[in-house]
């Protein structure tokens, strides 16, 4: 029963991925095969990129594999092949060969560069996030959006549940969220982040180096004690992002995820009063927690 | 060349070889029983990293943490690249170099044969101090074999053992790059001109020179985490004013030269094996060695793609990016010229040839997968996940360790006199390739979908390729015993060899009787027209 399960939600999932449904796909999907064209525009670049290599790959796969295939069938001893020993240097092949590829790489280079300088570009934009990786925890500093009076500062670590789950207590198939499995993927308090605005994130860490990487937003980039690294976002999509560090960090490596919740700029205001920061224009509403220090929420989706 | 065979029939009867145990292992310095030592030493090694690889597959078969915690994992991880890198590949490629490059060149032995034997005997104590971290206070050494501080500082006592093996490691492979390099370059037989020397032996002499230059800048980064860790210095420590990121340029500007040290001597075996069993010369002989000069130029100009997330500038990182790109032209032009050497040859596919066939798909996809991993906005998101554990594993195991499996197979003959069961060879080469990918493969997909690499633990999603993934591991991790017993039964009970033991074999290894005596070429041989495989480049 197990195996039929496991067969048909590998096929479902092969579709999928062949669909590339981008809501579904936020996360990783059990038999997930490829990489996702996630929800901003380095997301998509990075995917494109992505895709476009895998293809040439596949091409050039062909050409080369199919012409061993071919040598190894009919040039077969047990077929009775003669060596042609006079077959062994072509100075006009070796050129082909050569520039052939050079072609094929300046066609890779040109998207790539564009894309990498896209991505590059930190200015403009609508607000800052610095994000600082401890062992074995983040902390998020929201430090300027439309005049936020006071910076907004939280520590998200590795979620309760699982926490119980690597202890044993639980078992990791229980650990979910609206039914998808979130285990070592959540974290008590989410980064809330705005859709449709450019933020900036300066990245830095405090004790070893950290990386910090959601895949749906399509890049990662490494926490360095003593030094701030510059990234940047534009989440086109409301939704919860999961990812993890990914840089070694220590024995808890595996254990401090990244959950980024994007929602309407107007959700996002109420959620920083919430969190302490006075907004101008924004009046707090439905205030039940209480304003400064408020409860973890297991609630990330 | 028949005359000239029984030449060496003749030194075999009084064949001096050392009596004792002692005499003939330990203070050796024959090169043949040099070559063993490392050989031995090495398959030694591929045993106890390859037990690592075990506990990290284990730990992964499911999700949950069932059998070991995060830092013995962490352990795991860092010792098995360690041991598989330095204990595992290397010394099998200088024990290659020890027993074929003097056969292949016309040499009576190893330049410096008291240096030799230094060298080999260097290795086991490094590895001695290297495992003992596992069982001191604060176990082995656990942030990762690139040793990146301020992680790596962290350690204990284990910073230390693990520089010390390094620098003694580092001192061994010196040594025995100038070794090669003074074999190769002076004790050539008469007519055996550079471009007309074996492609083994001709990729032996490049890897030699990215020894002697890149191992010195290895010591000098871990002298300085010693330094940082033991004498208060703050090289690559942010708040003494150093600087972190130094230590991963240092690093790898060793490191990238290391993965060329790592497979152009594998290229030099494949272009060995395919122009036997195609019974037709290489093809572009004189290309393959110019494309093996230029990949190990170009090894010393990428070193930063392995550190695209690391925040460089935007014109480091296009550089960078450019550069290693260009690698895929002299490796493209390789693959071509194997493939094009078996167009129109006359194939047969004896166990050999079936690994260096496999070599050529495998390393290719490695390749692939390399190209990819050079683009970097694509790898914003491939840096660090199983797509690279992938990438790197297809390039070292399918690429370095088939090659050396393949030589093992081909020059086995020549070094014992005996043949080994074809069947079980090739049992063992079907066995290996399938499993192999098994394991390998479906960490392509694990990658993609956004498991990061060295965790010991994850997401129920990654759950279903971590297990066919580890299932492959258990098949793979079979193969080394499966070999040993295949060896086995060939010393003991094989057929005998002959001198020539492949039909369409060429070069001087094969015009000294199988087994090799223990003494070869005591007088250099006269090379006639039509005994070596690339006997008729002019030049």
């Amino acid at each position: 029963m197990m195996v039929m399960n496991r067969i048909a939600t590998f096929t479902a999932a092969v579709l999928a991925a062949l669909i590339a449904l981008p809501a579904v796909a936020a996360n990783p999907q059990p038999w997930q095969l490829n990489m996702t064209p996630g929800v901003t525009t380095t997301a998509q670049s990075a995917y494109s990129m992505h895709m476009i290599m895998l293809w040439i790959c596949v091409a050039i796969g062909a050409i080369v594999f199919g012409a061993m295939a071919v040598a190894m069938i009919r040039f077969r001893r047990s077929n009775g092949a003669v060596p042609d020993t006079s077959l062994v240097h072509s100075t006009k092949l070796e050129i082909v060969w050569t520039v052939v590829p050079v072609l094929i790489l300046v066609g890779m280079a040109w998207p790539a560069t564009t894309a990498l300088i896209n991505a590059a570009d930190t200015r403009n934009a609508e607000m800052t996030v610095k994000i600082t990786g401890y062992q074995w925890k983040w902390r998020y500093q929201i430090l300027d959006y439309k005049g936020l009076s006071q910076p907004v500062n939280f520590v998200s670590s590795l979620h309760l549940d699982s926490n119980k789950a690597r202890q044993g207590i639980i078992d990791p198939a229980q650990v979910q969220v609206d039914g998808v499995n979130t285990y070592l993927l959540d974290v008590d308090r989410a980064l809330v982040l705005p859709t449709n605005t450019k933020i900036r994130f300066v990245i830095t860490a405090d004790d070893v180096i950290h990386a910090w990487w959601v895949p749906a937003l399509g890049w990662k980039q490494d926490a360095i004690p003593g030094f701030i690294n510059e990234a940047w976002t534009d989440i086109r999509e409301p939704g919860v992002y999961r990812g993890q560090c990914a840089e070694l960090c220590g024995k808890d490596h595996g254990f401090m995820p990244i959950v980024v919740r994007a929602v309407p700029r107007a959700e996002f205001e109420q959620e920083l009063v919430r969190l302490g920061g006075t907004v101008p224009g924004v009046e707090a509403i439905a205030q039940a927690a209480a304003p400064v220090a408020p409860t973890p929420t297991p609630d990330n989706g | 060349m028949a005359t000239y065979a029984t030449d060496h029939t003749h030194d075999d009867a009084h064949d001096h070889k050392p009596q004792g145990f002692l005499d003939r292992w330990v203070f050796s310095t024959n090169h043949k029983d040099i070559g063993t030592l490392y050989l031995v030493f090495s398959f030694t090694m591929f045993v106890i990293g390859g037990a690592m690889s075990g506990v990290i597959r284990l730990e992964l078969f499911q999700p949950g943490l069932q059998w070991v915690n995060p830092e013995f994992f962490n352990q795991m991880t860092t010792m098995h690249a360690l041991v598989m890198i330095f204990g595992g590949v290397m010394p099998a490629f200088v024990g290659l170099a020890n027993w074929m490059i003097p056969l292949q060149i016309g040499a009576p032995d190893m330049a410096l044969p008291r240096m030799n034997n230094w060298s080999f005997w260097l290795l086991p104590f490094a590895f001695t101090l290297l495992l003992l971290t596992l069982f001191i206070p604060g176990g082995g050494p656990a942030g990762g074999w690139t040793l990146y501080p301020p992680l790596s500082l962290q350690g204990g006592y284990s910073v230390a053992f693990v520089i010390f093996a390094i620098h003694i490691m580092g001192i061994s492979s010196i040594m025995g790059a100038i070794n090669i390099i003074a074999t190769i370059l002076n004790l050539r037989a008469p007519g055996m001109d550079l471009l007309k020397m074996p492609l083994f032996t001709w990729t032996w002499l490049i890897t030699a020179f990215l020894l002697i230059a890149v191992m010195p800048v290895l010591a000098g980064a871990v002298t300085m985490l010693l330094t940082d860790k033991f004498f208060a210095t703050s090289f690559f420590n942010a708040a003494g004013g150093g600087d972190p990121v130094m230590f991963q340029h240092i690093f790898w500007f060793f490191g990238h030269p290391e993965v060329y040290i790592m497979i152009l001597p594998a290229f030099g075996i494949v272009s060995e094996i395919i122009p036997t069993f195609s019974r037709k010369p290489l093809f572009g002989y004189q290309a393959m060695v110019y494309a093996t000069a230029s990949i190990a130029f170009l090894s010393f100009i990428v070193w930063a793609h392995h550190m695209f997330t690391v925040g460089m500038p935007l014109g480091g990182q296009l550089y960078f990016m450019y550069a290693t790109m260009l690698i895929a032209i002299p490796t493209g032009v390789k693959v071509f010229n194997w493939v094009t050497t078996l167009w129109r040859g006359s194939i047969s596919f004896e166990t050999p040839m079936l690994w260096a066939l496999a070599f050529v798909i495998l390393f290719t996809i490695g390749g692939f997968s390399g190209l990819m991993l050079a683009i970097v906005p694509a790898d914003y998101q491939y840096h660090d996940t199983y797509f690279v554990v992938a990438h790197f594993h297809y390039v070292l195991v399918t690429g370095a360790l088939f090659s050396i499996i393949a030589a093992v197979y081909y020059w086995w003959p020549k070094w014992t006199g005996r043949m080994y069961s074809e069947f079980w060879g090739k049992f063992h080469f079907w066995w290996s390739v399938f499993f192999v990918n098994v394991l390998f493969f479906p960490q392509h997909f694990l990658g993609l979908a956004g498991m990061p690499r060295r965790i010991p633990d994850y997401n129920v999603a990654f759950a279903d390729f971590n297990m066919i993934s580890s299932i492959g591991a258990l098949g793979m991790l079979i193969t080394p015993f499966m070999m040993f017993a295949i060896l086995y039964h060939s010393l003991k009970k094989g057929e005998r060899a002959q001198q020539v033991s492949w039909e369409g074999a060429k070069g001087l290894e094969w015009t000294v009787p199988s087994p090799a005596p223990h003494h070869t070429f005591t007088t250099p041989p006269r090379i006639a027209p039509g005994m070596l495989a690339h006997g008729d480049v002019t030049h």
